[in-house]
């Protein structure tokens, strides 16, 4: 009769690490940034192929933005900086996220939210402090065009701090990757929010 | 945390057929989302041979009015419009779905839901182009409201396959088993990756270009110069070198496939990684919505600076297929090969791919004169046709793992022999005839003196006979799943993880 002797078998090796959801957010991200950076390269290109006239103090420039259009310059700065603070609001969520700190979570991501609501808001006084219909023009036409899908992935935003913020008023917060996934979400608007504001209201 | 059906455990082994529907419409499971998107596939393709044999019969007279000329533009769109995102884009999307997860060891697809909503949105996206060109909508269409459809169906079509890559992407990167490295992961798994990544930062620039075309459309202003000034916007994405970007996960067939045939380890495995990659590099063109083009003419310097760009657009993708076809060779060398059947259809694919591939690199030349004739539609037609031809092979590789079957293997040889001739009959003539300067995109109105009709003529036939290899392929398929012999465990010997994890074929 055979013997068998018991042999402890090795360790297996580490289980994959699994962060599908900032992964995948981060595709969706870099698809974004494409998403805008495209449209901003096809504004770019209007507005090279725009006539050249003299503007009041003898300066050549493109004829893009229409002389009687003025740019709420205030709202869209007003704006820019409400972007950044989203971005501290979700990075604060992250950060009680990773302390379990549920009900600072909980905030954090509700502020974010009522932050993006905020920035969504910014967008709508503008279009009514600028008064433009949008068949007026070539200009106004890609500035809604460009501006409308900005509030489109805004409003994504605003829709993904509520998602958070749900599972953080739950307690779920041993899983992180919602709250880096968001805070991921929000630094990707602010930088393309970023190029918007520079291409769209300060270059004009 | 989300959760998914897990193959072969959530299903109740008689459903009724009304439960069935619901199962198959809410479901979960890749192998069930990867196979609608074949489907859907298979039925545009069905779609667009038709319409292609027509419009090559439309050419083979100059008195011939099988069409109205009025229409003849939109035909033009629908084919170009249905070969990249109604066949190429879902056909590899599907089939990576179907496998992909079962390759890195994955219990299911990262984002099932997501991949879901990718196919719906897809299906009714690609659903409203047909539509809208049927109802005088698309490019150069008479009916506004309908070209406003179709542009809305084009981004529907772009935001599902968007969904479902992020889903592969997502699948490739976090959901591989214990102990497999990406360097470790298969090669459809890894052209999954590049081709998921290369769409996901290429399709979302044609997305914001329908977003100001349509807006521009919708409230009548020209800018983008109308219905007619659609293609020109959005054309790059319909043809070469971006095309090549829909069909990379075929490579990855070939790539994985030639090593179970070879019987070998695949030698230089990171130059096939490399190779793959390469391909990708396509997507050059479509960020800087241009393909530079090679003018051979002026001082050494000058032919220099055109050649630099022409090389980078045109030449690295073919030089990544060169690197795959070599190192697919190199392992056919090294092993003892036994061929399979799936492996014909695969390698004659492979080769129209090669075709349209350097007929693209042809075609940029301008001295060849080649530029606005039907050497584009002849190279797009090698690819569409190729990727098909691959995608058949691939079924027939994976279909047991998928449903339990094996395929016939005279209907797997057969049919992708006669879609090797009816592809070479539908593209090759074209070739040709591009060079007599046969226009594209018209169908009447050119110099029909010499063999121009018997190329068209020939053309033709190779797409009704591609109309036919469809309409086969199908009914093997169906035949196969009704009445065909199971299959093994590992049919083909292949011994790699998707062959021995519990998959429930069914």
């Amino acid at each position: 009769m055979s013997t068998a002797t018991a042999r402890t078998l090795p360790a297996g090796p580490q289980p994959a690490n699994r962060n599908s959801l900032v992964m995948g957010t981060a595709a969706v991200c870099a698809a974004g940034t494409m998403l805008m950076f495209g449209m901003l390269a096809i504004w770019f290109k209007f507005r090279d192929a725009s006539p050249l006239r003299t503007d009041e103090k003898g300066k050549l420039i493109h004829d893009w933005l229409p002389s009687e259009i003025k740019v709420p310059e205030v709202a869209a700065n007003t704006l820019m900086i409400t972007m950044v603070i989203a971005c501290i609001m979700a990075q604060w969520g992250v950060y009680s996220a990773r302390r379990n700190d549920s009900s600072h979570a909980t905030l954090s991501t509700l502020i974010t939210g009522f932050i993006g609501v905020a920035a969504i808001n910014a967008q709508a006084a503008i279009y009514m402090q600028m008064d433009m219909g949008v068949r007026d023009g070539a200009y106004q036409t890609m500035f809604y065009a460009v501006t409308g899908t900005m509030l489109v992935l805004l409003a994504s935003g605003v829709a993904f701090s509520l998602v958070a913020m749900f599972r953080a008023t739950a307690g779920r917060l041993g899983d992180k990757q919602v709250m880096t996934a968001h805070a991921m979400y929000w630094y990707f608007l602010t930088v393309v929010f970023c190029a918007l504001w520079f291409v769209v209201y300060v270059q004009k | 945390m989300s959760t998914v059906e897990v193959p072969s455990l959530t299903h109740s082994p008689h459903p009724t057929a009304l439960g069935l529907a619901g199962e198959w419409l809410t479901t979960t499971d890749h192998r069930r989302i990867g196979r609608m998107f074949i489907g859907g596939a298979a039925v545009w393709l069905a779609t667009m041979v038709v319409v292609s044999t027509i419009l090559g019969a439309e050419r083979i007279a100059s008195d011939s009015s099988l069409v109205p000329a009025d229409s003849v533009l939109q035909l033009f769109s629908l084919v170009r419009t249905l070969a990249s995102f109604g066949v190429m884009i879902p056909l590899f999307i599907g089939l990576a779905i179907v496998v992909v997860p079962m390759q890195v060891g994955a219990r299911a697809i990262s984002f099932a839901r997501v991949a879901s909503l990718g196919f719906y949105l897809w299906l009714i996206g690609s659903g409203l182009i047909v539509g809208a060109i049927a109802a005088n909508g698309g490019p150069g269409g008479g009916n506004a409201q309908m070209v406003d459809l179709y542009l809305i169906g084009l981004a529907l079509s772009i935001l599902g396959a968007l969904a479902a890559s992020v889903s592969l992407f997502s699948t490739v990167l976090t959901a591989r088993t214990a102990g497999m490295s990406l360097a470790d992961a298969p090669m459809l798994a890894w052209s999954s990756l590049v081709g998921a990544a290369a769409l996901l930062l290429t399709l979302p620039v044609m997305l914001g270009t329908i977003i100001f075309a349509a807006v521009d459309h919708h409230y009548e202003r020209l800018a983008f110069g109308g219905n007619e000034g659609i293609m020109t916007w959005l054309g790059w994405a319909f043809t070469q070198p971006q095309t090549f970007i829909y069909v990379v996960v075929a490579l990855g067939v070939l790539a994985d496939m030639t090593p179970v045939m070879a019987r070998a380890k695949q030698p230089l495995r990171g130059a096939v990684v490399i190779g793959l990659g390469l391909v990708t590099t396509a997507l050059v063109g479509t960020v800087s919505q241009t393909s530079h083009s090679l003018n051979w003419s002026g001082s050494l310097t000058d032919k220099a600076k055109s050649f630099v760009p022409y090389a980078l657009y045109n030449l690295l993708p073919l030089l990544g297929l060169v690197i795959v076809l070599a190192t697919a060779l190199l392992a056919v060398m090294s092993g003892k090969p036994k061929i399979i059947a799936p492996y014909f259809p695969t390698a004659l694919g492979v080769g129209l791919i090669m075709a349209a591939v350097l007929g693209n690199a042809v075609q940029r030349i301008d001295q060849a004169g080649l530029a606005g004739t039907v050497f584009d539609e002849a190279a797009l037609t090698y690819l569409t046709y190729g990727s098909v031809l691959v995608a058949w092979g691939a079924l027939a590789f994976w279909g047991p793992r998928i449903w339990g079957k094996m395929l016939s293997d005279v209907a797997v040889v057969g049919l992708g022999v006669l879609g090797f001739i009816a592809t070479v009959l539908a593209s090759l003539p074209y070739y040709i005839a591009g060079f007599a300067n046969q226009p594209a995109d018209v169908a009447s109105d050119f110099d029909y003196s010499g063999p121009q009709s018997l190329w068209n003529l020939l053309s033709t036939g190779g797409h009704a006979l591609m109309a036919l290899c469809v309409l086969a392929a199908v009914a093997t398929v169906i035949r196969a799943r009704m009445s065909g012999v199971n299959a093994t465990e590992d049919p083909w010997d292949a011994r790699t993880l998707e062959w021995s994890v519990d998959g429930g074929a069914r």
